[in-house]
């Protein structure tokens, strides 16, 4: 219960009043927290946390530790200079004795292959081998014996390496990097080193895919922004409709015309223009050609709703002040279209980055996106460190460019009136 | 209030998860395939059969293989599925995880029912099927002979297919360059050899389409998109029978692999999957599938209750046999991470 504040009273109540707007304040706060929790949590618990765990395998290397404990304890203090003392010998026999019998010695040696080609052959030969534990003092020479690859520093500083329980194994791989046999950080063997090129290659077809939707969908925007209502919903199915259908039907659509039987092979034979068939498709051309016809409503949709907010007003006027046409349109018209070019090329650019069925479909094997090596890390090979390693690097890439992007269009931004 | 009404909201969803996941414990036997015309077949003649033979409840599903799915499913917990046909890969893999249960032959006949290269302690052998070199009669005014005559662009011109990345394209490479099916991974397994197929591949690198699916090759040699290809065995005889095809296999220096039935591991319905690998296994039955689709299996028996006409287009029909080789599952789980990156590297070029 408050009393109606007297007239003239407003120095003795500002500080209530203060408090009260401070606490209606919160209460807004409040309500307006709880409901959004509900996404929020959702969020968290279907985006934020796979994602979070995703980057983790990045990073987590337990997997020789579990199945070799005791040799990577007996190799902590060994510094990697020369072979390591016989007590990390007789530990290995006995890691591996162990493994054997609980059948875990393949873990181990698919995590070590990784690394080091061939480590699978020695882990496993060696359990087979190994009958019994060595004698105390001849480890050494009884695996030696068993694989001459036990008497190479290269293979012991592998499993210090993969030692765990964290490690940059898989994103140094992700960036064609490696460690030496000292540890040193360097460039992995050429014939390994694919993963530079294949980012580059996403990222060149992206930004051809974005170019090719700008030029093709920015006049079809105009145009659908400018006709009358009901010319230009009739217009807007045409864009719709591929929009909703499947972009598997679409994608096979496009192989059915750009064979080398295809319709336009044989169309362009008959009418005499070629004798041999144009290559279009299962190359670079193909890809660019898909994938720009599925992207292209995402780029026409921005657009198009930031030009029917331009009023046609403005181009009258800058022609009535003596404008010529081409600088009216680059002056005038082009910067308040600015926000609709950014967005739609964002999200162009940004969905094509994880295009996978279309590039596999209609692309040669030089054409292959990212995408396809995560999958077939994931699922064929599981070498899930390495599929998320690559994921991660495709994420961090991603979040960049999407902060430069930010950047370079803040400072453009026409609000139509609207306050930030 | 309201966050207790939220928090009472999540209860009620996560108790009716568990619910839902204690239903599942209870659940009918799954049988997961590899779908299309394939499964048609065996749902044809061992899943409705077992079915009415059994009483036992079961339904089938399709799966696109991957052992990261299967581990996915088995780490994963309350797996939804009991019984998987899987890859030589897969099993061999998910048998050193540990992902399917160790097979107790004595309740499905017994090791010596079944032929050698299908008898593993964690999954027994389903079919037998090859990658032969497949063609279009119509099309091809003569008949290739083996690997050799698909790297010869001179002799018969066209496109070519080969499935992309490594595995099996190296095979087929080198055999191409002269090297017995015997031979192949003994020379394969050395630095010499992998250089000596990726330069096999370089004399015909623009020629050739790389096909991903199954599917994808008896559609590239339909529309006539390439003059040869790799493909299995089945595909090419399905599209004879069912499309009115005329396409024409070339079974020397044929590439094998076998499929295997896999029990995963924890399954509630154990011994319905045994009831169904054990009738699955019976030559009577076997002989059956194979009537149906033109794949070989597993049952020593089963080809003798075939007539000559069906053995013929089979990968286990000796003549056919005789001149093939089994894919090495141990050389390409040792090597397949560097060779796929080198394959990807040439491939860029």
């Amino acid at each position: 219960m408050t009393a109606a504040p007297a007239i003239g009273a407003d120095a003795q109540t500002e500080v209530p009043l203060k408090r009260r707007l401070r606490r209606a304040e919160r209460t807004r706060q409040v309500k307006a927290l709880a409901l959004v929790l509900p996404l929020l949590v959702f969020l968290l618990f279907t985006f934020a946390g796979p994602i979070a765990g995703m980057l983790w395998r990045a990073v987590d290397d337990r997997e020789v530790r579990q199945v070799l404990p005791q040799t990577i304890a007996a190799l902590a203090s060994w510094d990697g200079r020369d072979l390591p003392d016989e007590k990390a010998y007789a530990a290995l026999a006995g890691d591996v004795l162990a493994a054997r019998a609980s059948g875990t010695i393949a873990i181990a040696a698919k995590r070590l292959n990784y690394a080091l080609n061939g480590f699978r052959t020695i882990l496993t030969s060696t359990a087979r081998n190994l009958k019994a534990a060595p004698e105390p003092g001849t480890a050494k020479e009884t695996l030696g014996k068993i694989n001459p690859a036990w008497r190479e520093r290269v293979t012991w500083t592998t499993i210090k390496d993969a030692g765990g329980p964290i490690t940059s194994f898989y994103l140094l791989a992700a960036l064609d990097l490696t460690r030496n046999v000292d540890g040193a950080i360097v460039a992995a063997p050429p014939d390994q080193a694919i993963y530079r090129g294949l980012f580059a290659r996403t990222f060149i077809i992206s930004l051809s895919v974005t170019a090719l939707c700008l030029i093709l969908g920015f006049p079809v925007a105009y145009l659908l922004a400018t006709l009358p209502p009901g010319r230009s919903n009739l217009l807007m199915i045409f864009v719709l409709l591929p929009f909703w259908t499947s972009l598997l039907v679409r994608t096979c659509a496009w192989i059915v015309l750009l064979q080398s039987k295809g319709v336009v092979n044989d169309s362009l034979h008959w009418l005499g223009i070629i004798d041999e068939p144009l290559r279009l498709i299962y190359n670079r051309f193909g890809v660019c050609v898909a994938m720009t016809h599925v992207l292209l409503p995402f780029m026409i949709l921005p657009l198009y709703s930031s030009m029917r907010a331009i009023s046609p007003a403005y181009m009258r006027a800058a022609a009535s002040l003596g404008a010529p046409p081409l600088t009216a349109f680059l002056r005038i018209y082009l910067p308040q279209t600015l926000p609709g070019v950014g967005a739609g090329s964002l999200l162009v650019f940004i969905l094509a980055l994880g295009y996978y069925i279309t590039p596999a479909l209609v692309g040669g094997a030089a054409d292959q996106m990212i995408s396809y090596f995560i999958a077939l890390y994931t699922t064929e090979t599981a070498n899930w460190g390495l599929a998320s390693a690559l994921g991660a690097v495709l994420l961090l890439a991603t979040i960049l460019l999407a902060l430069v992007y930010g950047r370079l269009v803040q400072g453009q931004q026409v609000t139509g009136g609207m306050k930030n | 209030m309201l966050n207790r009404k939220i928090a009472l909201g999540f209860a009620a969803a996560f108790s009716a998860s568990a619910a839902l996941a204690t239903v599942a414990e209870a659940r009918d036997l799954t049988i997961v395939s590899w779908g299309g015309a394939y499964q048609d077949a065996q749902k044809k003649v061992y899943f409705e059969p077992f079915k009415k033979a059994s009483g036992v409840a079961m339904n089938d599903e399709s799966w696109d293989g991957g052992v990261g799915v299967l581990r996915a499913k088995v780490q994963g917990g309350a797996a939804t599925w009991d019984v998987v046909q899987v890859e030589s890969d897969e099993l061999a893999v998910g048998c050193e995880e540990g992902l399917f249960e160790k097979l107790d032959y004595t309740k499905i006949g017994g090791e010596a029912a079944y032929i050698p290269p299908s008898v593993n302690p964690c999954g027994v052998g389903a079919i037998l099927y090859d990658f032969v070199l497949g063609y279009d009669k119509d099309k091809l005014k003569e008949a290739p002979k083996g690997w050799a005559d698909f790297f010869d662009t001179k002799k018969i011109p066209g496109k070519r297919a080969l499935r992309q990345g490594p595995k099996t394209t190296l095979e087929i490479a080198l055999m191409a360059d002269g090297v017995a099916p015997k031979d192949v991974y003994k020379v394969l397994a050395t630095d010499e050899g992998v250089d000596r197929a990726f330069k096999k591949l370089d004399t015909i690198k623009g020629d050739i389409v790389w096909w991903k699916a199954g599917a994808q090759p008896p559609q590239l040699l339909a529309s006539g998109e390439v003059a040869m290809t790799s493909v299995y065995n089945g595909r090419i005889d399905t599209a004879n029978k069912n499309e009115k095809k005329n396409f024409g296999m070339v079974w020397d220096g044929a590439l094998f692999t076998l499929d295997s039935w896999v029990i995963l591991k924890g399954s509630p319905n154990k011994d319905a999957a045994y009831k169904f690998l054990d009738f699955v296994g019976k030559a009577e039955n076997q002989s059956k599938l194979s009537e149906n689709i033109a794949y070989g299996t597993s049952n020593k028996d089963a080809a003798g209750k075939l007539q000559p006409a069906v053995l013929k287009d089979l990968p286990t029909a000796p003549d056919n046999i005789k001149n093939a080789v089994e894919i090495n599952v141990g050389f390409w789980l040792e090597n397949i991470d560097r060779l796929t990156e080198r394959f990807n590297k040439w491939a860029a070029k």
